[in-house]
């Protein structure tokens, strides 16, 4: 069908006119309300202690969620609201990866808030169009969008009856319906989920934006938790925001020049020393895929290993050479030149129902070629991207899909589970037909695809409730938290790494701490202190990205001249001053790196306090498999005997001679989960929680955050 | 594809400043050598002179297309669809993409010539290769 004729089909439901604010110094202090279920727009003037104690970004979508929930509301609550807001520093131009929404809910895979972070064209457009952010609570009881529209002060609740729901389908047909000609199209941005969204728990939201060298409407995923299944389960298809034309001062900045001069230095920096450091803007993230090979960090088979033999199949140089297009600008926002949002061109699809399409497929970025690929034994790159693909537009995340089916794939291979349970399905590592016939599956609401769509956590009871699974070793290998299933790093030997995804508020995803290179292969943090301290700071500062609308990438996976000789390099002092700089120049607000901190700790206790709320947020709730502390069973530790075998000499003081590699299993699992509660001890110590990882009174007051409702959730837990 | 550039001669540059000026003058109606799109540099015995070589490394980083190259193949850019993020600015291997606080966007020379008939020395010239 034309997309006039969609067009024509929609029904409007509700109509809001405004006036849109200009905004000053980064905000517009308005949020905007939509309820698809009694089709209800409104606007919220956001208030200043609000603004002062939240930031923006994650802060707001934090605090907004809070308010809208209650401690019973589940995911699929009427209440549960999608909140999204980019930050005061988003939608400059100037400076590389500022560009990034956060977006929170109640998580079908969590049961707690989730936040993620995406790139895309829409959180700048919903500030350039008047709003700081954007809740969308209710259900629809029909397929809906949500039309915002900042050139005409005018939002709309439309029903859809005839889009495509698939990610890369809806992205265009919505681009082109609502752009008056090619040209506007750059000014469109759009979010939708996927058929898979409807039938998983992994839902992902893609924000787009249009790329107009591909003149295709390109996908950025806000990946984790099941966003895609949150707006899906209310029935709205998308939500598309037009926005004026874009403009280097539209935040109307405090001091345009600092910010000038920041973003160009910056882009210098990039020019000149990229191609000798990571290549991002030949490779993007995809870049680390050499590295952790080369490190034993890649996990092969559901984390059983570091590395394989087939791995450099899907090695750098592969995608570069072969697949990613060069030379075009792939930022996912105006201004960002380490480009990493990389492409394929023309790829033609071999299953699925979009078979023989050519199509544009984004990325692949590091964790999809490591979990859809080397995590379920699959080398093969083409496959990789099919999966990438399909994974995108079905909307499903790409981390939770691959650890989730490398997961299934041990469990098939184990004889946890069988063919008559995955219904024929030779659900063995390496197969590539059945990983892809799986993910055409979950689209289709399906089979086994369904039930892995449902994630680790639900798996391993099905498993053991239906199948008869020992509960306990599905525990060790089902390598997920909070519900929520591992990125793709193996961390047995950094215990600093396992922190790092343990004590994550959301569940063990990567983004608050990356810690493996300075812990394990530098040893810059070696006794529990250091460690406690880099999990504190860390955390912190990459906290303090997603509060302000930037991205973390510019941060360190490009270092200026000089970076190995400051104080502290793993910190990358000039440019935390690039980040000083930014807030200056948006806000005239002169902070310290203290600051910072101090900033981002106000909302990750809120977090901290709000997973306490929903029922999770304490010290039972950060426990690691022990797939991600060490070797599992006698496979994995003799694969890597040597390396436990000096362990146990030189860190346990037990000598190996003579025992069995069973006794040594258990003498070294009981030596690794006493360092693991040790290192929980000084961590909460140093984040000011109690030993059950409670936020205290003292450190809530100190930071201003003992709100009454925040007090009210903690006293029962101290 | 003709290419119609700015040529220069240090050797003959006394770094006067006239080229600075007469460009910033009829680009910005101002005497300014911060607002021009050539750039004189005085360097221990000799001038340095930062012009653009129409090379179209800025056009290549453009993430809106908004820097095009016309039929005398001079590299120009498009104010309306100019996103002002600079990017051109910090890729020019030539650092001849100028900018400056007063304006949103960028600034480069489109080999007018202007400068090459304020020159008194004949440092700088306007040939098509």
């Amino acid at each position: 069908m034309e997309n006039k004729e969609m067009r024509n089909k929609h029904k409007i439901l509700m109509e809001y006119k405004y006036e849109p604010k200009s905004l000053k110094h980064g905000y517009t202090d308005k949020m905007l309300y939509v309820n698809v279920g009694d089709n209800r727009i409104e606007e919220k003037d956001i208030p200043e202690e609000v603004k002062e104690k939240f930031i923006g970004g994650k802060g707001y979508g934090m605090r907004y969620l809070w308010d809208a929930v209650n401690p019973d509301t589940k995911w699929d609550s009427e209440e549960n609201e999608i909140v999204m807001s980019a930050g005061p520093i988003a939608g400059i131009t100037q400076y590389p990866g500022t560009g990034k929404t956060l977006v929170c809910s109640i998580s079908p895979m969590t049961d707690i808030p989730i936040d993620s972070n995406v790139g895309g064209y829409v959180g700048p457009y919903l500030k350039f169009s008047g709003w700081d952010g954007l809740e969308i609570q209710g259900k629809a009881k029909e397929d809906v969008i949500i039309v915002i529209d900042g050139i005409e002060g005018k939002i709309t609740i439309e029903t859809a009856p005839e889009e495509s729901v698939d990610g890369h389908l809806l992205g265009e047909q919505l681009t082109e319906m609502y752009a008056k000609d090619e040209h506007e199209k750059r000014q469109i941005s759009v979010i939708t989920a996927g058929t898979a969204a409807e039938h998983t728990r992994m839902g992902i939201l893609n924000f787009s934006f249009y790329d107009i060298r591909r003149k295709v409407a390109r996908l950025k995923q806000a990946g984790r938790g099941g966003l895609g299944t949150v707006l899906r389960n209310k029935k709205v298809k998308g939500v598309v925001v037009k926005s004026k034309p874009v403009k280097g001062d539209l935040n109307n900045p405090f001091d345009q020049s600092i910010i000038n001069k920041t973003g160009i230095k910056l882009h210098k920096e990039i020019a000149n020393h990229d191609h000798e450091q990571n290549n991002m803007h030949k490779i993007g993230t995809a870049a680390l895929i050499d590295t952790m090979i080369e490190f034993d960090l890649l996990p092969v088979h559901n984390f059983q290993y570091g590395t394989h033999k087939d791995a450099v199949k899907m090695g750098n140089k592969v995608f570069i050479n072969k697949y990613l297009t060069q030379g075009m600008v792939d930022g996912c926002w105006y201004g960002c030149s380490l480009a990493c949002a990389k492409a394929v061109d023309d790829f033609e699809l071999k299953t699925g129902p979009y078979k023989g399409h050519k199509v544009v497929i984004d990325g692949p970025e590091y964790e999809n070629a490591a979990g859809l690929g080397a995590n379920c034994g699959i080398f093969n790159p083409e496959t990789i991207l099919e999966l990438n693909f399909y994974c995108d537009t079905y909307g499903i995340d790409t981390i939770s899909y691959g650890t989730s089916t490398a997961f299934a794939m041990e469990c098939f291979e184990r004889g946890i589970i069988n063919k008559e349970i995955t219904g024929g399905l030779e659900l063995k590592f390496g197969n590539e037909e059945a990983s892809l016939e799986l993910i055409h599956q979950m689209s289709k609401g399906e089979g086994f695809g369904k039930v892995v769509g449902q994630g680790i956590h639900r798996m391993k009871k099905i498993f053991a409730e239906e199948h008869g699974a020992d509960p306990d070793f599905l525990f060790d290998i089902g390598t997920e938290q909070k519900g929520l299933e591992y990125a793709e790093y193996v961390c047995k030997e950094s215990l600093a790494q396992q922190g790092g995804f343990g004590f994550t508020n959301k569940g063990p995803q990567h983004d608050e701490a990356w810690l493996i290179v300075m812990d394990m292969v530098n040893n810059q943090i070696p006794t529990f202190e250091d460690k406690a301290e880099a999990l504190h700071y860390y955390p912190m500062f990459r906290t303090w990205f997603g509060l302000l609308g930037l991205c973390k990438l510019p941060w360190n996976d490009i270092v200026p001249e000089g970076n190995a000789k400051t104080d502290e390099p793993a910190k990358i002092p000039e440019h935390v001053q690039n980040y000083l700089d930014l807030y200056y120049g948006i806000t005239g607000k002169t902070i310290t790196p203290e600051d910072m901190v101090r900033q981002s700790e106000k909302v990750y206790n809120f977090q901290r306090v709000f997973n306490i709320r929903m029922g999770k947020g304490l010290r039972a709730n950060d426990k690691s498999p022990y797939r991600m502390m060490g070797p599992v069973t006698k496979e994995e530790y003799e694969s890597r005997q040597e390396r436990y075998d000096s362990q146990l000499k030189e860190k346990v003081g037990v000598d190996p001679e003579g025992k069995s590699t069973e006794e040594k299993i258990k003498i070294l699992r009981e030596y690794r989960y006493d360092q693991y509660e040790q290192l929980t001890d000084a961590v909460y110590k140093r984040r000011g929680w109690s030993n059950n990882g409670v936020p205290t009174k003292e450190k809530l007051q100190d930071l201003g955050m003992d709100l009454p409702e925040v007090l009210e959730v903690i006293e029962k837990h101290l | 594809m003709r290419v119609k550039r700015l040529v220069k001669d240090e050797s003959k540059c006394i770094g006067c400043g006239k080229c600075e000026e007469a460009c910033s003058q009829a680009y910005f109606k101002e005497n300014n050598p911060e607002k021009s799109r050539v750039r004189v540099t005085a360097m221990e015995n000799w001038n340095k002179l930062t012009i653009c070589t129409q090379c179209g490394a800025c056009m290549e980083v453009c993430p809106t297309q908004a820097l095009k190259r016309d039929k005398n193949g001079v590299v120009k850019l498009n104010k309306n669809d100019c996103v002002g993020c600079f990017m051109c600015v910090g890729f020019c291997p030539e650092d001849a993409m100028m900018q400056h606080d007063d304006e949103r966007e960028p600034f480069k020379c489109v080999a007018c010539g202007i400068c090459t008939e304020a020159c008194p020395t004949g440092a700088l010239s306007i040939i098509e290769f």
